[in-house]
């Protein structure tokens, strides 16, 4: 590979086949799932005005829901309807990624079909529908042969619609595990990789124009009446689809599903545990970008098999505790509740801290004399406080505040990328960093203390679903990253994902990689010495 | 021995809004087998009402509507339009068919065979003058004059023996409407219907029809052959409605004698 497929553009173009099939996938299914459900409400609701009212007003309400926040919310209602299921039926379906983004996608498709379809059947001269009666037909042939062909134009402009909504919201499915194009997005946003972020963008916004002009093309042939025209439209949408689907159709089934939250770190660590699982041997895909709680909620009901957490937001998130307790402990004790409730298998700690951490500038710690939390309760009130989307809702959270008495004259929440550029330009003056964060010392921030502890300790640990927890093939394939990564090594990879590094979360992957095995080798070496002292007598 | 009765109005009303509109006041009239009915009168006075009391586009408040001596509330409304042509005020053709599929559209209804449907339709092409390269055509590519021949053939397509107009020429130039109503009165002879046409044009009326109703106000206030009704007294508005046309004939003769003059 050289040129212009070497660097980021060429990473974008490797995931498209991917990306794209999983979005079209995804779209397509939802708009026909929407399809099928709102052309028949529509026709049943066209004659009734109070059904078609409240059809109408539940609809444009669906719409009034942000697309993110109506994905996030299929996913508890499949859980819980996944676990009615298992109980009830013996049988249980992922409630993560495909499902959840169909329905809701199909949900937010409903709209602008119910309402053109209704238009368009009401927009029908009375003329017309009283000669379809009086040459002989029944209401049910009137509907089909009459009415529904003289609406069709109308009710093609709404589907050419819902098509464009569709493809455009379907990016934000990939919080909840499904794939799309949003995953250049999501993934160029954490990393700051803009390329991925435009190429993401523009990919979706191609499918939507390519879609929308089929469609269109479609519409205008239904209308002047040229069969070609829709045949055409039909044969381009078609050759779509099959482009898009086949490459996917193809591959093999992934074993192994990695899962990772919506930071850089995580993005990194879940592509060098598939580059394990690869190594071994193994099939692997990753389920990227996915919430806290999501996330652990997948891994308890099997629909990804492995990820990295920390054992302080278990012990908060999880275990409801809000004591601190020394590292080890901390440890152990999430470790057995992981395995009595659910039976989720800590494989274990894989040697570093990502702890929450209040950290200013140097330059502004110094001037306001503050070295500890404690130091910070006095002119709290007259600073502001920026943490990514969950810290302020977190536990922890609660503990420094109660622990501290900390109030701040302003909440702020970002993208984590956004925090550190905004604490050295000032415009906030603390922020809830991580320690593991290569940006730390990048922008010359202080960490506070904790003296009194109320921030719980962050091993990472490595997480597997309970049907994983005896998997040998899995474990060993794993077992070298436990214990292997110090806290240097991860803000190193972690600086290179991110920003000025330039390097893709799978390339910081590899490079931790290699770094653990440079180690590996000198402590075998040191070991080797060690054990026999000839090794380096020089020979005769 | 007089002709069996084909349509029979047996003093029905039809009221609307719970009375408070009276379109149909006690009506009993009579269409003989073969013969063409032409119903007159203003706007509102009840004509279409009366015409769709026969094939169940609407149904009376009071009294009975028969079609070949039998009540039409025992027969399926579905079947009775299908064996019923109708030809509608503005012609209402469906404008996303073709020619052909606008003819065909009740035999198809009633599941006749391709072969048969496109024999038909080129035999009912030739009835109304209309030549047969216009099968493919669609509504908005015909004159008016046109639209109103394929309305005329698609009522008589599943070969009906009554046919009912609701004001069928009436949206037509001149030249038209002259030439299409006698193009319709020799299908009537040719193909032995019973006519019910309903128009506000008195000459139309006396031209066409065997036999003249004139309504007014929900109630028939006068039935006659246009020479009865020419002749005779009526009441005021039926003479004053009758002698419209006589009027205008006399006056073109008294034209076309002073413009004849040297």
């Amino acid at each position: 590979m050289s040129g212009i497929l070497a660097g980021p553009v060429g990473d974008a173009l490797r995931l498209l086949p991917d990306y794209l099939g999983s979005h079209v996938l995804v779209s397509v299914t939802a708009l026909a799932l929407g399809l099928a459900v709102s052309l028949p409400l529509a026709i049943a609701s066209a004659h009734r005005p109070a059904l078609r009212g409240v059809l109408l007003a539940v609809a444009s309400l669906v719409q009034t829901v942000p697309g993110l926040a109506l994905l996030a919310l299929f996913y508890p209602l499949l859980l819980g309807i996944a676990a009615l299921t298992e109980r009830w039926l013996a049988f249980r379906f992922s409630a993560l990624g495909f499902l959840p983004s169909v329905l809701a996608l199909a949900l937010y498709s409903m709209l602008p079909v119910l309402r053109n379809t209704v238009t368009g059947l009401l927009g029908i001269d009375p003329a017309i529908k009283q000669a379809a009666v009086g040459v002989g037909m029944t209401p049910r042939q009137s509907l089909m042969m009459v009415e529904l062909p003289l609406a069709v134009p109308v009710i093609m402009a709404g589907i050419r619609t819902s098509a464009v909504w569709v493809i455009g919201t379907a990016t934000l499915s990939t919080p909840i595990g499904q794939a799309s194009l949003g995953n250049y997005i999501f993934t160029g946003l954490q990393t700051q990789n803009w390329v991925f972020v435009l190429f993401g963008c523009a990919a979706a916004a191609a499918l939507a124009l390519a879609v929308d002009q089929l469609l269109a093309l479609m519409e205008t042939g239904v209308r002047l009446r040229r069969h070609a025209r829709v045949a055409l439209g039909g044969l381009g949408l078609a050759l779509i689809l099959a482009g898009a689907l086949a490459p996917n159709l193809a591959r093999p089934h992934a074993t192994y599903v990695v899962g990772a939250k919506t930071f850089t770190e995580q993005y990194i660590l879940a592509a060098l545990i598939e580059q394990r699982l690869n190594a071994a041997g193994l099939s692997a895909t990753r389920r990227e970008g996915l919430g806290s709680n999501v996330i652990f909620a997948a891994l308890a009901a099997g629909d990804i098999d492995v990820y990295v957490d920390y054992s302080g937001t278990l012990w908060a998130n999880q275990l409801r505790r809000d004591d601190a307790r020394p590292r080890a402990e901390v440890l152990a004790e999430v470790k057995s509740w992981l395995a009595a409730h659910g039976g989720i298998a800590m494989l274990g700690p894989l040697g570093f801290e990502n702890a929450y951490a209040l950290a200013m500038t140097r330059a502004r710690a110094q001037a306001l004399g503050i070295r500890s939390i404690a130091d910070l309760a006095s002119h709290a009130p007259t600073l502001s406080i920026a943490g990514d989307y969950e810290f302020f809702a977190r536990p922890e959270w609660a503990a420094i505040r109660r622990v501290y008495g900390l109030s701040f004259r302003q909440e702020r929440q970002m993208q984590p990328e956004f925090m550190y550029p905004a604490i050295a330009a000032g415009e906030v003056d603390v922020i809830a960093a991580y320690t593991s964060d290569g940006r730390i010392a990048q922008h010359d921030l202080v960490v506070l203390d904790d003296p009194r502890q109320a921030i719980p300790p962050y091993d990472a640990v490595l997480l597997a679903a309970p049907k994983r927890a005896d998997d040998r093939a899995l474990s060993e394939a794993l077992a070298p990253l436990i214990g292997a990564i110090d806290v240097t090594l991860m803000r190193e990879a972690n600086l290179r994902a991110t920003g000025g590094g330039n390097a893709s979360p799978a390339e910081a992957a590899r490079w931790l990689w290699d770094e653990i095995e440079k180690r590996k080798k000198k402590q075998v070496g040191w070991v080797e010495r060690q054990r026999n002292p000839s090794f380096w007598v020089p020979r005769p | 021995m007089t002709p069996a009765a084909t349509i029979a109005f047996k003093d029905v009303s039809k009221v609307y809004d719970d009375g408070r509109v009276r379109a149909l006041d006690g009506v009993s009239l009579s269409v003989r087998e073969r013969e063409f009915l032409a119903i007159v009168g203003p706007s509102g006075s009840g004509k279409t009402t009366l015409l769709q009391l026969i094939n169940r586009l609407a149904e009376p408040s009071a009294g009975t509507a028969e079609v070949e001596g039998v009540d039409v509330r025992a027969v399926p409304p579905i079947a009775l339009r299908r064996r019923i042509g109708y030809v509608f005020q503005g012609v209402g053709l469906f404008p996303h068919m073709t020619v052909a599929e606008n003819i065909a559209v009740t035999p198809r209804l009633i599941g006749w065979d391709r072969a048969r449907m496109d024999a038909r339709v080129d035999e009912l092409l030739d009835l109304v003058r209309l030549d047969r390269g216009q099968r493919a055509r669609y509504p908005h590519q015909l004159s008016g004059g046109e639209r109103q021949r394929v309305g005329v053939a698609r009522a008589i397509a599943a070969q009906p023996k009554i046919v009912l107009m609701d004001e069928p020429f009436g949206a037509l130039d001149p030249i038209n409407r002259d030439a299409i109503g006698g193009d319709y009165r020799r299908l009537h002879e040719q193909l032995g219907l019973t006519t019910v046409m309903i128009t506000h044009d008195m000459l139309e009326a006396v031209l066409l029809a065997d036999r003249i109703g004139v309504m007014r106000a929900g109630r028939l206030i006068a039935e006659g052959t246009p020479r009865e009704l020419m002749t005779g007294t009526h009441g005021d508005y039926v003479d004053e409605l009758m002698a419209t046309p006589r009027r205008q004939a006399e006056r073109l003769n008294a034209l076309m004698a002073r413009e004849a003059a040297p």
